[in-house]
């Protein structure tokens, strides 16, 4: 159980840290939180050596066996790739914050049982092999997501930037969850493996382009990619180390994973190869084209981040070419996901780092304006070298990781021209030109983030604080990354062969058996054929000369966004379904009981009418009909005639007695048609209730007749045509149903046993008591409700006072 | 006799829907009043009018009208003068607290919504 058991580690520990916080108050919190992420560090490290050679290793843990539910523990290159990076990143994470964040300000508690919950989610997506615990985990992401974002929750933009997220990933969560289903349904299993294993015959599922789409939707709104990207540069109120964490690093990139992981699986449908590529590329340009624009250091690395990530999807694009093609083609683009997995790994690094000078800068200055500041280079050195490393990585400059994967990305998109389907002939070459674009805008922010952060006139006056260099403590884990930038450009196969094969293998399985099948090396020099080369001598240049007429171009920028903005879409489309929904209930919901009647009655008739319409219902059958008899038409007209009387008198006392009238005519009815315990029963009752109705008379407002006779007779044709077709309907339904009886009656069993069964004569009072004596027994009781409710009502009188009106009312 | 009889019941039920569908609270009960009345007549009518007579045991008669409704019919009428009873004093009391009997100014307003 050891691989399951890692995955809740960080849950567990969370379980007993709010007590060390408050216990022990003299050691700050994340010490101990730093033992989590390392003991996991070497034991996921531990793995790396027999995922070299291809193992793999799974557990299950059997949650819900009914259901055919369980967690399932599957680590190969893809996923131990991601779990080093988790818990590698997160301890260097937890480490920066323990100097970051001051032990007696802030609710270290709350903050980091947030990132454990959060470290344990992450591990338990990347390595779910069960699509549903895999939900289970990226819902949790999501969840501890919004906690951290939220952090400090008594600002408002926080509030705001984790509510955002959280509909935003939900969003996507929810669509993902649909996807699930239906790749449950199709493949009749939950096993991401053993979908992958069926994935030629699900191809052809009329489910699978759904299924492909929802999943779709789930990755491209966690990781941030167009349009979705929307809720991350407002995810920039967590705290830095969270953004550093959850914002670079890792979970933005859980989409990624998700896309790497059905690669096998979905790379079979061209919508997944022209969706994923091209939503990456646009992604991309999007991203780094309004990074120029930010002026906040966080929101320049956010905007970079969304155009990363999209770079990185764009690649896992184009590797599920593989797919398609056979021969030395598959070569050449499963090249472009090693790349993608290259450039993940990259990223995590160089972007880190760069989050956590932000932070430093901000903590050090009391700033992230990148206007205010400037000069900084003398007073920071340190952080400024490594400013500089992760910059120079970004914008992919040689010396540092990123220059070799911007490279492979380059050489990437040029190699779409041997992909010859659709008439991609004349259409490829969008794809590098915009790929190109992109890159001279990476280079562009690059340069501008850090020396017009480093660079430039100190303005000392502008700043909060007295700027000075970081502790050292705050600096050692950007140092490790930045190290790492470099060491990664120097000996880059080193850890392609520990790293990227494994997981290349996992998302590639057509083409490679084991890592060791790739051959391919990274070269930091291709030679002088290579057109990728010239392409990043232009990206220098141009970028370069951008770069310094930054002043003069980026008014520009000041006349596009604010029709563009996607956030003034969002923002519009929330107030729309918060208002709408007002304006929409309040429409309808008016309070008046009239109102709800009404509907009531009209959607009565108009259901009733359809079926019986579509149903053709309406059967008439005269043949089994009592013959009439004048009395009963007489009585009949006595009835209508009092009942009209009810109608248009102006009186009440009249309509009183009017309706007494209906009541002994009714018990007339009663009498013609055999029913002589109805008829005395109706009798005393109807006397009662006239009786009944002209005390309530009597008491019923005088000051009102006034009002009420106005309100009363005026005819309403509304209501007049309801209640006409209410009439009508009943009348046809009352003939439809007398004409077609189905079964006989069961009352010849009454009637036949009355006497030798129970004994009596009078058969409805037989029924009553004997036959179906408990209706009688719960007819006692609804009058003695009754009449409990009407003592407690006349007698139980709250009193008056001001404050308990409103309790009085309802 | 049927066929007269579900038009009689139509023209009540029509009567009481537009009775409840009127603004003052007494005009209301008396619909629902109206509203029972019809209800009661349906069940009797959809038994079957038939029958030479009542339905208590006589020697020489073997064509008795059918039981069974007039004992639901007898059930229902108790219950709906308990429910009638019990919303006539609760319109006393409402008037007497509110000091109206005109539904719509019973609404609830902007503070009690």
């Amino acid at each position: 159980m050891s691989l399951i058991f890692a995955i809740f580690l960080p849950i567990i520990i969370a379980l007993v840290i709010p007590f060390l916080f408050k216990k022990v108050s003299n050691i700050h919190t994340g010490w101990f939180v730093l033992l989590v992420p390392l003991a996991l560090v070497f034991f996921y490290g531990a793995y790396i050596p027999s995922v070299m050679d291809g193992n793999t290793y799974i557990e299950e843990f059997s949650w819900i066996p009914s259901l055919d539910i369980s967690l399932v523990s599957y680590i190969d290159g893809l996923s131990l790739l991601f779990s080093l990076l988790i818990t590698g990143i997160g301890a260097l994470v937890v480490l920066y914050s323990i100097f970051y964040l001051d032990k007696e300000k802030e609710k270290l508690g709350n903050f980091y049982v947030y990132l454990l919950l959060f470290m344990s989610a992450m591990l338990g997506v990347v390595q779910s092999d069960h699509l549903i615990s895999l939900y289970f985990f990226w819902e949790l992401t999501s969840i501890s997501s919004f906690l951290l974002i939220g952090y400090w929750y008594t600002k408002d933009r926080s509030r705001f930037g984790a509510l955002k997220s959280m509909m935003i990933t939900v969003f996507g969560g929810l669509m993902m969850l649909g996807g699930f289903v239906l790749l449950g349904i199709m493949g009749k299993t939950f096993s991401i493996r053993e979908l992958i294993d069926q994935a030629p015959i699900l191809a052809g599922h009329e489910f699978f382009v759904w299924a492909l789409v929802l999943v779709l939707i789930g990755a491209f709104t966690k990781s941030a990619q167009f349009p979705f990207y929307i809720w991350l540069p407002d995810a920039m109120e967590a705290p830095t180390p969270v953004s550093a964490y959850l914002h670079s690093a890792t979970m933005v990139k859980a989409g990624l994973y998700l896309v790497a992981r059905f690669t096998p699986l979905f790379a079979l449908s061209e919508v997944w190869v022209w969706l994923v590529t091209g939503v990456g590329l646009l992604t991309l340009f999007w991203g780094s084209v309004f990074a120029v624009k930010q002026t906040d250091l966080k929101a320049i690395l956010a905007f970079s981040t969304v155009s990363q990530l999209g770079l990185i999807m764009s690649l896992l694009g184009i590797g599920s070419i593989s797919y398609h093609v056979t021969g030395n083609l598959m070569t050449t683009f499963t090249i472009a996901t090693f790349a993608a997995i290259f450039h993940l790994m990259n990223h995590a690094t160089f972007k880190g780092s760069l989050f956590m000078i932000a932070g430093i800068v901000d903590h050090e200055t009391g700033t992230r304006d990148i206007r205010k500041l400037g000069g900084l280079m003398s007073l920071m050195p340190i952080s400024f070298t490594i400013a500089m490393i992760g910059s120079f990585s970004m914008a992919g400059i040689p010396l540092f990781n990123g220059f070799l994967s911007k490279e492979m990305f380059l050489d990437a998109t040029l190699s779409l021209q041997h992909f010859n389907v659709h008439s991609l002939e004349s259409w490829w070459i969008l794809f590098p030109i915009v790929a190109w674009i992109a890159s001279v805008f990476t280079f562009v922010y690059s340069l501008y983030f850090v020396f017009h952060t480093f660079l430039g006139k100190h303005k000392p006056e502008l700043l909060p604080k007295k700027a000075h260099e970081a502790p050292w403590g705050m600096l050692v884990s950007p140092s490790i990354l930045a190290t790492l930038v470099v060491v990664i450009f120097f000996v880059p196969n080193y850890f392609s062969t520990m790293f990227i094969k494994p997981a290349v293998a996992a998302i590639q399985p057509l083409a490679y058996q084991v890592p060791a099948d790739i051959g391919f090396k990274i070269k930091a020099w291709h030679g002088f054929d290579s057109p990728a080369l010239y392409m990043t001598l232009g990206v220098f240049l141009i970028g370069f000369i951008l770069y310094k007429t930054i002043e003069k171009w980026t008014p520009v920028y000041e006349r596009i966004p604010a029709k563009m903005s996607l956030n003034r879409f969002y923002d519009g489309l929330m107030n729309l379904s918060d208002k709408g929904a007002n304006r929409l209930s309040s429409s309808y919901m008016t309070g008046s009981i009239r109102s709800y009647l009404l509907y009531m009655f009209a959607a009565l008739i108009i259901l009733l009418a359809l079926t019986m319409w579509i149903k053709d219902a309406f059967v008439m059958d005269l043949t089994y009909l009592a013959p009439i008899k004048f009395f009963e038409v007489l009585i009949s007209i006595v009835l209508i005639i009092s009942t009209l009387t009810i109608l248009i008198t102006k009186s009440r006392v009249t309509a009183i007695i009017a309706l007494g009238a209906v009541g002994y005519t009714v018990a007339l009815f009663y009498i013609i048609f055999k029913a002589p315990d109805l008829a005395l029963t109706q009798l005393v009752i109807e006397t009662v209730s006239v009786a009944l109705f002209l005390g309530a008379f009597y008491h019923l407002p005088k000051m009102n007749k006034y009002e009420n006779r106005k309100l009363d007779h005026r005819f309403r044709l509304n209501n007049f045509l309801i209640a006409l077709g209410v009439g009508i309907m009943v009348t046809l339904i009352a003939i439809a149903s007398h004409s077609q009886k189905l079964v006989k009656s069961i009352s010849e069993y009454y009637k036949e046993t009355v006497y030798s069964e129970a004994g009596g004569g009078n058969i409805v009072n037989v029924i009553l008591v004997d036959y179906r004596g408990f209706d009688t027994l719960f007819e006692i009781s609804v009058l003695t409700i009754a009449s409990l409710g009407i003592i407690g009502m006349i007698t139980v009188r709250l009193s008056k006072k001001k404050g308990d009106r409103k309790v009085e009312d309802k | 006799m049927e066929i007269l009889m579900s038009i009689l019941i139509g023209f009540l039920f029509m009567a009481a829907v537009y009775l409840i569908l009127s603004r003052s609270l007494l005009r209301i009960i008396i619909g629902t009043g109206l509203l029972s009345h019809g209800t009661h007549l349906l069940l009797l009518t959809m038994g079957g009018l038939g029958g030479e007579s009542a339905p208590v045991l006589a020697e020489g008669i073997t064509d008795y009208a059918d039981p069974l409704p007039q004992a639901l019919i007898l059930t229902a009428i108790v219950i709906s003068f308990g429910v009638t009873a019990f919303s006539l004093v609760l319109a006393y009391r409402a008037y007497k607290v509110v000091g109206t009997d005109n539904m719509d100014l019973m609404k609830g307003n902007e503070d009690n919504d």
